[in-house]
């Protein structure tokens, strides 16, 4: 979806004003690291994946999620998610308190349990069971795509003609997998001149970007 | 979530880009996030013990010290150079970092006529087995809309300038194939043991934004 999230290209959001990196900590705030951690240990229960995730906070209204800060975003993605599956009701995070019983039979790690999940990660790679239909050299172009779901096309390459450089075998296919399927398309890095995206090549820059087969198309 | 409250609009009214996380967090997002842990603790659907764990995981275990590790290897050995551009998922396992958002790593070098530049324009995908949780310039709007439009600019506000024959390839995260940038070795450093190297792999380097310390700079700070 063309979201608040999809910002490649976009402008007037002024500079970058980064924090001198040895300035900078991990977390600004004590509810930062309250709210990264339970990101993670309540995507541990298995209930929704990662592409799920994403999507519960592209879905908010875009000047929401331009006016919130980074974590506050992912304060509502759980708020959904949790809400959305089952696992909390709307009016016990209105009232903050348990009005139903907690599901009994999902697994909640541990300490140990958590950080071996951590460790272990979720690899996306997965068997294919046909040909790649493009090669590195071809010549594509990025499809657009005007998807209301969950979709890893940024808006600023669909149109464009890029070059496959290399093809990264088959990956878990994001649009598929944010509703629930687990299945995989090839992915592919794409480059793409900036003259291409921007229509100028002024600045000898080119972007490399990952696409899956269904986002593209033969150049005729 | 939108607010609507005074208290949190303080932050939004100024006419240039600003880092909402500097800014005081209004007492009510603190409590409902206070709320929201007790209700999931309450309901079995956290262990508070776990929670614990992530974060000292990512506070003080994972981070840019294990990407400095491995690009100052590279640096003075060849052989791990070839594995690591061959295959860095494989080759930084060997070290010990494997796990959560690096289950598929890139290495690119940067070199005289390529520089590499890491973004992720649709949310913040970054390498955290290697360079832990992303800074929050990395995810703030300003940069993710303007480091494939106009990288130069983008590289000339962290104070990097180089050649205009120098090619700048920008990385777009979009998938969870995740990139780390392998600066260049710095002049005069040849002779440095593999340690001393370590200090001048910034993190900022290793997202491309900046180049490695130079070795005045390095003993300038007196950190070498």
């Amino acid at each position: 979806m063309k979201g608040g999230h999809d910002l490649g290209g976009r402008q007037g959001l002024g500079p970058i004003s980064p924090v001198p990196e040895a300035e900078e900590p991990v977390f600004h705030t004590d509810w930062e690291r309250r709210v990264f951690a339970m990101t993670l240990a309540t995507g541990m229960l298995g209930q929704w994946n990662i592409d799920e995730s994403r999507f519960a906070r592209e879905s908010q209204h875009p000047a929401d999620y331009l006016r919130n800060s980074y974590y506050e975003n992912w304060l509502v993605g759980i708020q959904n998610l949790l809400v959305k599956k089952g696992l909390l009701t709307e009016g016990e995070l209105a009232a903050a308190c348990m009005i139903t019983d907690g599901a009994e039979e999902l697994r909640v790690p541990n300490s140990e349990e958590a950080i071996k999940i951590l460790g272990t990660g979720g690899p996306t790679l997965m068997p294919s069971d046909g040909e790649p239909e493009f090669s590195v050299g071809d010549a594509v172009r990025a499809k657009k795509i005007h998807t209301k779901g969950h979709s890893r096309l940024p808006t600023y390459v669909q149109g464009s003609v890029g070059e496959i450089e290399e093809n990264y075998g088959c990956h878990v296919y994001p649009d598929k997998n944010s509703a629930g399927e687990r299945s995989g398309e090839f992915l592919y890095r794409v480059r793409f001149s900036s003259a291409s995206l921007w229509g100028s090549s002024e600045d000898n820059s080119e972007v490399l970007i990952d696409l899956w087969q269904p986002y593209l198309e033969n150049v005729e | 979530m939108a607010h609507s409250n005074d208290e949190n609009m303080h932050s939004h009214d100024g006419d240039h880009g600003h880092s909402h996380d500097h800014t005081e967090p209004p007492p009510e997002l603190e409590l409902k996030v206070k709320a929201l842990e007790s209700l999931l603790v309450e309901k079995g659907l956290v262990n508070p013990d776990a929670l614990n764990a992530i974060i000292d995981n990512y506070e003080h275990k994972v981070g840019p010290q294990n990407g400095a590790i491995v690009v100052a290897k590279a640096w003075v050995d060849a052989s791990f150079k070839e594995a690591l551009l061959a295959d860095a998922t494989a080759a930084v396992s060997e070290l010990g970092y494997f796990g959560r958002q690096g289950e598929h790593l890139r290495v690119v070098e940067n070199t005289d006529e390529t520089h590499n530049l890491v973004v992720c324009t649709l949310c913040s995908c970054y390498p955290w087995t290697v360079l832990g949780l992303p800074p929050t310039w990395y995810k703030s709007a300003p940069y993710r809309a303007r480091a494939v439009s106009e990288p130069r600019q983008v590289l000339a506000e962290f104070g990097t300038s180089l050649p205009g024959s120098t090619k700048v390839r920008v990385w777009d995260s979009t998938s969870e194939m995740r990139y780390l940038v392998m600066p260049q070795q710095p002049a005069g450093t040849q002779h440095w043991s593999e340690e001393r190297l370590r200090c001048l792999v910034t993190r900022n380097s290793m997202i491309g934004v900046e180049l490695a310390k130079s070795a005045d700079a390095a003993s300038e700070q007196d950190q070498c």
